[in-house]
Parts: structure tokens; sequence; C-alpha cells
């Protein structure tokens, strides 16, 4: 098999097994980056110096016995991650110039266990997107198809990883922006619990929300990876000290009465009818494993599109306060004075979205509204967090569609904000209640991908891996790659 | 809900941000159709029901010491401001 289509997992055994060195691993993975970004657009900035360099080590370590388990192992990070000496843009104008002066804790812990950074992908800007349409660097493209998105705000990442041009890629999710895109580019996207994961460098957006995760070929992949990411870091205030599970020994467990929760909520809000075939096939293979289906209802769900609308815009327009024009990014062409100076560093430097987003937020909580939407918001977020934990005490883990609709076509939402909103509407719950939870490829409807979600409580991504990795182990999807990239 | 072209001005003052003519009725257009979808949380029954604070149950916002941890690197974030001399970051003048 050519080495881009090997998993991670797999790329590890080879490295150890010294069939292919590092450097080489990185100079394929290299190759396929130039030869498809003209087409897919799925890199903000290719670090291929750092990358040999690098490679180098990792192959050194390799050598002399002192490699773990991610030595030499090639990956690209979301450009939310703040990455040393390296170009950090959010997908925004306003961080179009903007070298980070320290690596973000996530990039850190993997940099130190030798994994090598290819480059930074391009996202929605400040991940604030559902298509990877917002982003100043121009759409992303579906590898499996051109003409559709790959889905946001973590669209390069996910193209990226589903054309194969780095087996595995960093993401960020905060109403689903890992998840949503890994199901509709066929690949596997885990969101850990809120704050398993150290946000330390990594921009922020809506700060109550915001997770980072990883965007992989496998479940096995993202249990690899999670290892060494999640853990308690001082360095970010909602960060949890809880110990960190060996989640690749969990992957393997048998799923025999294993109790599985239909969303109900989920099968009757817009589904797709080939989309929710495909979900039936895939929860139809649990069965077989010996797990029991029940469906299960969470009356408050359906408000969790509106309650994301007022939590996330209102945490977003305080988070990017701090874009003045001033002390980095963007700064406006001859300011008259300082009021000039922010209004049209940030009307200039922020896109139309960022925008939109920003003045929801300022408007929610302005003086006379805050309590009609912004407390209202986050009483109705603890229903549906209420709603979860209910279902949790019936249930194992809870499943159903990542997304209503398999990837459309680029542009075909762009005009209403609400109908692209509506693309969350499954995904956005794990959020508002902190909860992991992953996308699995499960089928295709026509040439486009389906993806499957699970999610569980609180700190219980080992069981969710696993659960993730059983059906893995019975289907092939996670292992199709689009013709064009094979 | 519709939000008057004053109202947008309004908001994007407060938010610090310079709309162009055109961009009004636009924003104006589409920030009235969002408080009108989040509007149906009013139907919610939410008397008695505690704000969330924190996503997680039983955790609160970890404060730590109040020490100097950070050693100075301001030359280094300097290199990321638009305008700095002698150390400072320059902006045009405050006080006339």
């Amino acid at each position: 098999m050519s080495l881009h289509g090997k998993t991670l997992t797999e790329l590890a055994v080879g490295l150890k097994a010294r069939e292919f060195s590092s450097v080489e691993l990185a100079q394929v993975f290299l190759k396929r980056i130039a030869d498809h970004q003209a087409a897919l657009n799925a890199f903000v900035s290719v670090t291929q110096e750092q990358a040999l360099a690098a490679a180098r080590m990792a192959d050194a370590a390799l050598a002399a016995g002192r490699a773990g388990p991610l030595t030499g192992l090639p990956l690209a990070h979301k450009d939310i991650f703040c990455t040393e000496g390296v170009r950090t843009t959010c997908g925004s104008r306003m961080l179009d110039n903007f070298v980070s002066p320290y690596d973000a804790t996530v990039v850190a812990k993997l940099k130190a266990a030798g994994t090598v950074m290819l480059g930074k992908t391009n996202m929605d800007e400040f991940a604030m997107g559902s298509s990877n349409e917002t982003s100043y660097f121009g759409p992303v493209r579906n590898p499996w198809d051109l003409k559709v998105v790959p889905g946001g705000s973590s669209g390069g990442s996910a193209a990226a990883t589903a054309a194969r041009l780095v087996p595995a890629s960093t993401g960020t999710d905060t109403g689903g922006s890992i998840r949503q895109p890994a199901a509709l580019t066929g690949i596997t996207g885990l969101k850990p619990t809120y704050g398993r994961v150290s946000r330390y460098g990594m921009i922020a957006f809506a700060s109550s929300l915001d997770q980072a995760g990883v965007l992989t070929a496998s479940a096995e992949d993202a249990a690899l990876l999670l290892g060494v990411m999640a853990g308690f870091d001082p360095r970010d205030s909602t960060s949890v000290d809880e110990p960190v599970p060996d989640y690749r020994a969990a992957l393997n467990q048998p799923l025999k009465g294993l109790r599985i929760g239909l969303l109900k909520e989920f099968f009757e809000q817009g589904l797709e009818a080939e989309t929710e075939k495909r979900i039936r096939e895939a929860l139809a293979v649990y069965e077989k494993l010996g797990a029991t289906l029940r469906e299960v209802s969470l009356p408050n769900l359906p408000l969790s599109v509106p309650v994301y609308y007022v939590v996330a815009p209102a945490e977003c327009s305080s988070n990017l306060a701090r874009f003045d024009g001033v002390r980095y990014g963007y700064r406006c062409e001859s300011p008259r004075d300082l009021m000039d100076l922010y209004q049209r560093s940030r009307g200039e430097g922020f896109g139309a979205e960022v925008k939109r987003r920003i003045m929801t937020g300022t408007y929610v909580l302005s003086a006379g509204y805050y309590d009609a939407y912004y407390i209202k918001a986050q009483q109705v977020r603890q229903l549906i967090a209420a709603d979860f934990e209910r279902a949790f005490k019936e249930v194992d883990v809870l499943m159903g569609p990542t997304a209503p609709t398999p990837a459309f076509p680029i542009g075909a939402k762009t005009s209403d904000p609400i109908t692209m909103y509506l693309n969350d509407i499954y995904t956005i719950g794990a959020n508002l209640a902190g909860l992991p939870a992953i996308s699995v490829p499960c089928g295709f409807v026509g040439e486009l991908p389906v993806g499957l979600q699970i999610v569980g409580p609180h700190f219980s991504e080992a069981k969710v891996l696993n659960v993730a990795h059983g059906l893995q182990r019975e289907t092939d999807w996670h292992r199709r790659i689009p013709k064009a990239y094979a | 809900m519709a939000l008057t072209p004053e109202q947008i001005g309004s908001i994007a003052h407060l938010a610090r941000l310079s709309l162009n003519e055109a961009e009004v009725p636009v924003y104006r257009r589409s920030l009235s159709a969002i408080l009108d979808f989040v509007g149906q949380l009013n139907a919610a029954q939410t008397a008695g029901v505690r704000p969330m604070a924190h996503p997680l149950p039983g955790q609160t916002q970890r404060l730590r010491a109040d020490e100097i941890t950070e050693k100075d690197a301001r030359e280094r974030y300097q290199a990321n401001a638009p305008q700095v001399e002698a150390g400072l970051y320059l902006v045009p003048k405050v006080i006339e």
C-alpha cells in the first residue's frame, strides 16, 4: 500500500520498523500538499523547511532508540493554534501578518512528542462558519467533489486529511467545527470534553464552548493523538485536572450489552432520507455486535441552535475586542484619531460573518437586553445539559447523524446566515453541555460521505473511541479515499 | 423584530466597527432575522432555572496565585505591533 494510504497508527509501526524514515514521510506528504494545494486550498502556510528539520531530528531519535509513540509522524495544525515563529492567521485579514511569539500547548505537546508539522490549515475566519467559505484566504474545496464545501470551520484540516495530504490534523470545535467537516469529508473527527485539552494559545472564539480535538483517518488514530494532547495545563484556567486514561488500551472492549440511545429529535428535524438510511445501517452493525438500541427524547435539544446564536456571538464579541489595531494585527491606513483607528482597523480587518457575530453579541449583551437574551439562553442551556444528564442515566452513548445532509455546493447557503447556522443543528448540543463527541464515516449518499455521531458523558472519550473503533472494525468506510487522491 | 438603521449604527459604534453605507442594510436585515430566530427561546419555561455558569457540573473558574511568573518579552511581542517606538506602542494623539 502507498504510504499516504496508511493510517497514522500504521505509519507509526512502519517508522519503528525502519521501513521508511520520517524525512521520507515528510517528503511524500509535502509533495502531495504541493500537488493539490491549487485545487483544494486546504493550507494557509506550508512549513517545508521546519518540517524537514523536525523530521531529521525524529529520525535521529528513532535511530538512537529514543522514540515515543508519535515520533516522526507528520501532521498539520489548524491555523487557529499559535505556532512559534510561524504565521498564525486564524483565517483572517486581521492576523494576515501575525507571527506567533509562542506555541499553543497542543502544538508544544505534539512537538515534544516528536511529530512533524507540515503546515497550517485553512479555516473559516476566527472559526465562524460551517462551510469554510468565510476564510480571508478563500474557500476550501471538498476532495470528494470540488464543487461542494468541506464543512467548517476546520475545513482545511478535514480536506487535507480526507485527501491524505496529511495523515492527521488538529482542529477546534465550538458548535461542530471538527465533527461536521469530518462527516462531510468522510473522516473521523473527535471533540473531547470541555476542559480535556488545553486551549492555551488557541485563538479564542466562544470560551464556554471552545475545545481542541483531532481529524484523523480512524478512531484508533484519534486515540493515539488524544493520549498526548489531553491533560491538565495550569496556563488554561478551564483545563481540568483529570487523569488521562490509556485511550488505545480501551479500543477493543467488546460492545455486547452497550446501551445506545437514539436521539429522537435528531431523526425528526430536517434529516435527509438517504442520510438517515446510512445512519440506520450503522446502527444495525452495532445491533449485530450485541448492542441494544432505544429511542431517547431530549425535549429541549431543538432549542440548541437559538441558544448557541446568543451565547457564541456574546462571547465572541467580548473575545474579539482584543483586536484593536494597536498591539498586533491589522491597522488601517492613516487613522484620524484613536476612535477612527479602532473602528477602521476592525471594520477592514474582520470579514462579513465575523462582524455579523460581533454585532449580534454586542446587541444581546447591551444594557437592557442582557437578561432577555443572554441569561435566558444560559437558562435554556442548563435545561439542555439536564436533558443529556438524564439520558445518560439510561444509556451509555447517544447516537444520531452528524449533519442533516451530505456536503452542499459552494455558494448555496452564503446568502442566508440562518440556513447556514442550521447545518450545526445536531452538533451544537454536545458543545452546550460540554460533552465529548465523535463523527465517524458510515457510508455515502451518491459520491458524498455521511457521518455518524456518537456522544458520551463527560470524560468518556475512552468509551466514545471504543464504540467508534467497533464500527471501524466491521466496516471499511473510513478507509475510502476520494479517487483523485488514492 | 426589525432593527432600525440607527440601531445598527449604534451597535457598530459600541463594537468599534466602521460600516460603509452599503453594509448597513445588509446587517439590518441579517441581525433582525437572527434576533427573530433566537426569539423562539422566549417560549421556553425557565422559571427558577439557574443560568449555566460552567459546562461541567460542579466546576468553577480556577484562580491562580497573584504572582509574577512571566519573563519580560516586550521586544518579542512588539515585533507584531503595527507601530512602535522606544518600546512604546504608537497611536494617534489622544490628548489635544
